[in-house]
């Protein structure tokens, strides 16, 4: 008889269900996945020493640059951050756009979250369907910012600049349209019969090893543990919104799935929310403290110390109290966060960015021992991974 | 104010301010004792500094009995160019992160070790921590006693130094190129040169 050997397949790192630059060395009986090992670190660039050499200005776009399918939801925790060091708060109008921003940045999450894993498994039509919701909110963050990507909108201290005229009448029809456009993904795939074969009972996590493997977000909550840091530990003005957070049941991948998808509506659901109360309440949207954001444009064509302001700002930046903070935000991905040790002077002591996917992918190999060849992206999919942010 | 009157509000507000310690901070400085360095009130969680000694048994501690069910971050911090760090104190400090889901608590403790100090790994405590660990020996090179697979993570293959060390050069020691004559990828010493263009500066009066 034949002698029958484990075969060690190497997958990656340039392939195109990897997400990015991920280099998997499988160990295989037959078909069966015994060992998956991750090779991670193909994307390093070294931004957490960068950061050492960084005003905490010049800090913020490296932020959109981690999870770079989520920009501003990785502002958003370096803001807090900083802002926590500093002790302010931002006025609450620019606390609701960050929130309108970071929820359309989940969508824009999501959206190719979803495209991308319905490719990997074989469904082609919707990720041409999500990328067109996608244009549409790249277009939103193009008006706030002048970036369609990496948008440094969200400041220490507020956002840059208010709102342009008519961006909440665009924003605001693209919420009417939006649940049926979630109707069309779900005609293509909650019912469909390949798209379940490939996703129920496929990486089934418990709730023990969900919180033993560090899990956050959506990824936790497909395990059926109800945890979302907007509803545990709100932060800007997450307490003052209506909106439901979904739980899986048997923490399988279509259950993930599903929870995405509701996740969407939802923020929909919060978006359309803080419109209402941005329509309603003009006002700053940073703080007014000139050591810590810029003076406006005008003041500092007429104004001598507005000038030196402005100049210091963005020269020397700011410093921040000595002490360290740890802050988190409910990242699309799952908790991203931003722990800060400060000297007292202009740069980071040392910021190291707690990155969601950094545990997921470490849990690759809990999952994938028993399944198939093909699971394995169905898998990785269901994880969602970016390389930015687990590379650094 | 009289001085008596300024010692009692003292008082009344450090009687206070010890009162308010958590539980689970009591009674992990009543079961270890000597094993708790000290206990510092942060800005958003208490920061607990352990002794090296007492990390795995801590954490076995407060996973069993203060429902502390993930360890969210390990990162590692080289305190070396720190104002005011003693050149006699340990080099390198190891921040754990925990979490608390059922109870929504965080807490903050650190470790400080030398070189050639080992730290025991809390990966039997939390699976996760492998990474978070293997993570801090790449980049900072402490070492974790008991740890089942203490490779480098996210640098290259064969990378050396400890690029997050304070005396690691920014711009790195080597950098990389495609050679046409051996058709591959080589090494050769660095010819960037590192510079600087904001300087780090303190706010008037004060200083590093």
């Amino acid at each position: 008889m034949a002698e029958i050997k484990n075969y060690t397949l190497n997958f990656g790192p340039q392939h195109p269900a990897a997400h990015g630059v991920l280099r998997l060395v499988t160990e295989l009986d037959g078909e069966v996945i015994e060992k998956c090992e991750p090779h991670i670190g193909l994307l390093h660039r070294g931004t957490e020493k960068l950061f050492e050499h960084k005003t905490y200005l010049q800090n913020l776009p490296y932020f959109d640059r981690f999870d770079y399918v989520s920009m501003m939801a990785n502002e958003h925790a370096y803001a807090l951050a900083v802002e926590r060091m500093l002790g302010i708060t931002p006025p609450e109008r620019a606390q609701y756009i960050r929130v309108m921003y970071a929820e359309l940045t989940r969508i824009l999450n999501h959206c190719l979250w979803l495209g991308a894993v319905a490719l990997d498994i074989g469904a082609m039509t919707v990720f041409l369907y999500c990328f067109r919701e996608r244009e549409d909110i790249f277009d939103f963050y193009e008006a706030v910012s002048g970036a369609r990507m990496h948008a440094s909108y969200f400041r220490p201290g507020g956002v840059t600049k208010d709102l342009p005229e008519g961006l909440l009448d665009r924003i605001e029809a693209f919420t009417e349209s939006f649940p049926g456009y979630v109707d069309e993904y779900e005609t293509l795939l909650t019912e469909n019969r390949i798209w379940k074969q490939r996703n129920v009972d496929i990486g089934v996590v418990d709730k023990e090893a969900a919180l033993a493997w560090g899990f956050t977000g959506p990824m936790i909550r497909g395990s059926g543990i109800e945890w979302d840091l907007r509803k545990t530990q709100p932060y800007d003005v997450y307490d003052k919104l209506d909106f439901d957070i979904p739980v899986g049941v048997t923490g399988d991948c279509y259950d993930r799935y599903l929870v995405r998808v509701e996740e969407m509506r939802q923020s929909n659901k919060i978006i359309r929310q803080c419109i209402d109360w941005l329509r309603a309440n003009p006002g700053p949207v940073k703080i007014d403290d000139y050591k810590l954001t810029n003076p406006p444009r005008a003041q500092m064509k007429s104004d001598m110390e507005a000038l030196i302001h402005h100049f210091k700002y963005f020269s020397e930046g700011f410093h921040v109290p000595k002490g360290e903070v740890y802050a988190a935000v409910e990242h699309p991905k799952g908790e991203f966060g931003v722990y800060i040790v400060s000297d007292g002077s202009n740069k980071p002591y040392r910021m190291k960015v707690r990155a969601s996917g950094f545990a997921h992918i470490e849990a690759l190999d809990y999952m994938c021992r028993g399944h198939m060849v093909a699971d394995v992206v169905a898998i990785l999919g269901t994880q969602d991974i970016v390389f930015g942010e687990v590379d650094r | 104010m009289t001085q008596e009157t300024e010692d009692k509000l003292h008082d009344d507000i450090s009687a206070v301010h010890e009162a308010a310690w958590p539980a689970d901070v009591v009674a992990l400085q009543e079961k270890f004792g000597d094993g708790v360095l000290s206990v510092e009130r942060g800005l958003d969680c208490v920061t607990v500094v352990l002794a090296r000694e007492a990390i795995v048994e801590a954490c076995h501690y407060l996973k069993g009995h203060h429902a502390y069910e993930q360890v969210m971050d390990i990162c590692g911090v080289d305190m070396s160019e720190y104002p005011g760090h003693p050149a006699d104190a340990p080099r390198f400090e190891v921040v754990y992160h925990l979490l608390s889901v059922s109870e929504n608590r965080r807490l903050r403790l650190k470790v400080r070790a030398n070189e050639r100090d080992l730290v025991d790994s809390v990966t039997e405590v939390w699976p996760t921590a492998n990474w978070f660990e293997r993570e801090v020996f790449d980049l900072y090179g402490v070492i974790f006693n008991h740890h089942p697979d203490l490779r480098r993570i996210l640098t290259d293959y064969g990378f050396e130094g400890y690029p997050l060390r304070k005396d690691f050069p920014l711009t790195g020691r080597v950098e990389m190129f495609f050679d046409e004559m051996q058709w591959r990828c080589v090494y050769r010493p660095n010819r960037v040169e590192n510079r600087e263009l904001v300087q780090k500066s303190w706010p008037e009066g004060e200083h590093g």
